[in-house]
């Protein structure tokens, strides 16, 4: 049935983002995971928790792999079963679908679902061939081509087939720093201007500097149930009545267009089928700015506007925090953060938090329905989630 | 060509060594894959043959790399696009041999080869690259 909920989120922790010197993934999963555990009384963790999903990109940060039973323990859940997810950056956003699927089996009541990246103890050059890996290795990363790169070339084919400035790239950094200005758990809260984020010095024609997402530490954490059970943990629960995920070419010189993510646009049809909303219905959405061509990307891909036209939004401010839809009312990955594993769940938790107004400066007024977009490397895969209050 | 020759990545780049730019026509449906493969995936045959794709094609877009992995430091800055080809096909790679700033979407690029490869990066392909028609 269209607008049933699938699971309701009963509750969310995220860890301080930015630079954590000194912790292992694992103690910055505890976090997060404690501050679920605290804003739930209700919940007995170690008897309601069934199975546990965390979204972890690369083993190559920390040495470590098997993620799963690893955080799992930390995060005081031993024994239970628990599975990594990994799909680049959306690892998380399938982490989150993956706990929908065991609800729904009918396996398991109560999941927690989450993610979590370890990545500035590297060098940066260290992070960019990590990065990379999320991209095809014999034809992209063997010609040199970088992860800016990728995106770089989808703003080089918008830019040219829309007229999309470098202005406008520079407006969603803009944008989204000023959320993150007001986000106490976003890595760099500090406001930007539009003359700073343009002559930043270029990584990959036209992206510069400001138009690229933070290297990050951080995790994220949320507890879903079943629908008919949520009241016994919360009074405001929050449901997820729309999911969706698709894939696509690793490569991205196979696709038909270079200016639309298709695994996105598949995803977001089938949320918003699932859902029985239409685009104008979003009060407040989370979308992957991991450079900033990828959020104007979404806005076309996800029906917020017309092809060609996310430019445009954002120059006309319709996404800033007082505007008709708020997008990145987190700071985004932009400003925020961007742990690559912690992303897709960390895009919920701030959904969350503004459906429950609990999101304090950056609260979005009477926010009922959100929408979190969460996409893997350079779109090879992509999840949509739709989340509605009571 | 000999008939026990595997339509993978590795193959493909051995032909890329001897100065020729080779798809995998799928014997059973006619469609042409670049860079070949064991599965055709229209119609799940697993029956191909080599064909020669036309080098020249046009550019469809193209980023200028500036801040570059470790074994491609000391050529950047250095752009690269991707190239339409005949038959729908289209192929990633660098453009050389020409300035950055005359770089422009459309323009015409033909394929030319690298015969050897100074990289000591697994697995030690060489590499094909664009230049102006």
């Amino acid at each position: 049935m269209k607008g049933k909920p699938l699971v309701s989120i009963v509750s969310a922790g995220l860890s301080k983002f930015g630079k954590l010197e000194g912790l292992y993934a694992r103690e910055i999963f505890a976090e997060a995971a404690k501050e679920a555990f605290d804003r739930c009384p209700n919940l007995d963790p170690k008897k309601d928790i069934k199975t546990l999903f965390v979204g972890h990109m690369g083993e190559s940060y920390e040495h470590q792999g098997h993620t799963g039973a690893t955080v799992a323990d930390w995060a005081g859940l031993l024994h239970i079963p628990a599975t990594r997810t990994e799909t680049a950056c959306a690892s998380s956003g399938a982490a989150l679908r993956a706990g929908i699927f065991a609800v729904l089996s009918g396996l398991c009541d109560t999941v927690m679902v989450g993610g979590v990246e370890k990545m500035t103890h590297r060098t940066t050059p260290e992070v960019t061939e990590y990065l990379a890996m999320a991209s095809d290795f014999p034809f992209e990363q063997w010609h040199g081509i970088t992860f800016p790169g990728l995106y770089a070339l989808m703003a080089t084919a918008h830019m040219h087939k829309y007229g999309t400035t470098e202005k406008q790239l520079a407006m969603v950094a803009v944008k989204n720093h000023y959320n993150g200005f007001l986000n106490p758990k976003a890595h760099m809260q500090k406001e930007i201007t539009l003359e700073k984020a343009l002559s930043s010095r270029v990584i990959a024609w036209p992206l510069k500097l400001y138009d690229c997402s933070l290297i990050t530490d951080g995790a994220s954490a949320i507890i879903i149930t079943k629908p008919e059970i949520a009241k016994k943990y919360t009074d405001t629960p929050i449901h997820i009545i729309g999911s969706g995920q698709a894939s696509d070419s690793i490569g991205i010189y196979e696709r038909e267009s270079f200016t639309s993510l298709i695994a996105a646009k598949i995803a977001a049809k089938q949320a918003y089928e699932m859902a029985g909303i239409k685009p104008e219905d979003v009060d407040v959405a989370e979308v992957h700015d991991c450079f900033t061509i990828a959020e104007i990307i979404a806005y076309e891909d996800l029906g917020l506007c017309k092809p060609g036209e996310g430019g445009q939004l954002i120059e006309k401010g319709e996404t800033k925090l007082e505007g008709r839809l708020p997008a990145n009312t987190s700071g985004g990955l932009k400003s925020k953060g961007h742990p690559v594993g912690a992303t897709g769940t960390a895009q919920a938790y701030e959904i969350y938090l503004q459906l429950t107004e609990q999101a304090e400066k950056r609260q979005v007024k009477d926010a009922k329905i959100g929408l979190a977009h969460n996409v893997g490397g350079s779109g090879a895969t992509a999840t949509v989630h739709i989340f509605r209050r009571e | 060509m000999s008939e026990q020759t595997q339509f993978t990545i590795e193959q493909f780049y051995k032909y890329i060594n001897q100065g020729k730019l080779m798809g995998g026509k799928c014997k059973k449906c006619g469609k042409i894959h670049l860079p070949p493969r064991p599965l055709c995936d229209k119609c799940f045959s697993k029956e191909f043959e080599w064909t020669e794709i036309p080098r020249k094609g046009k550019l469809l877009t193209y980023t200028i790399i500036h801040v570059a992995p470790t074994q491609f430091q000391q050529m950047a800055p250095y752009a690269v696009g991707i190239v339409q080809l005949e038959n729908d096909l289209k192929i990633p790679g660098m453009i050389r041999e020409v300035a950055p700033e005359k770089i422009k979407i459309g323009m015409p690029l033909t394929i030319a080869f690298e015969t050897s490869t100074a990289t000591s990066q697994w697995p030690q392909w060489p590499r094909y690259y664009f230049k102006p028609a």
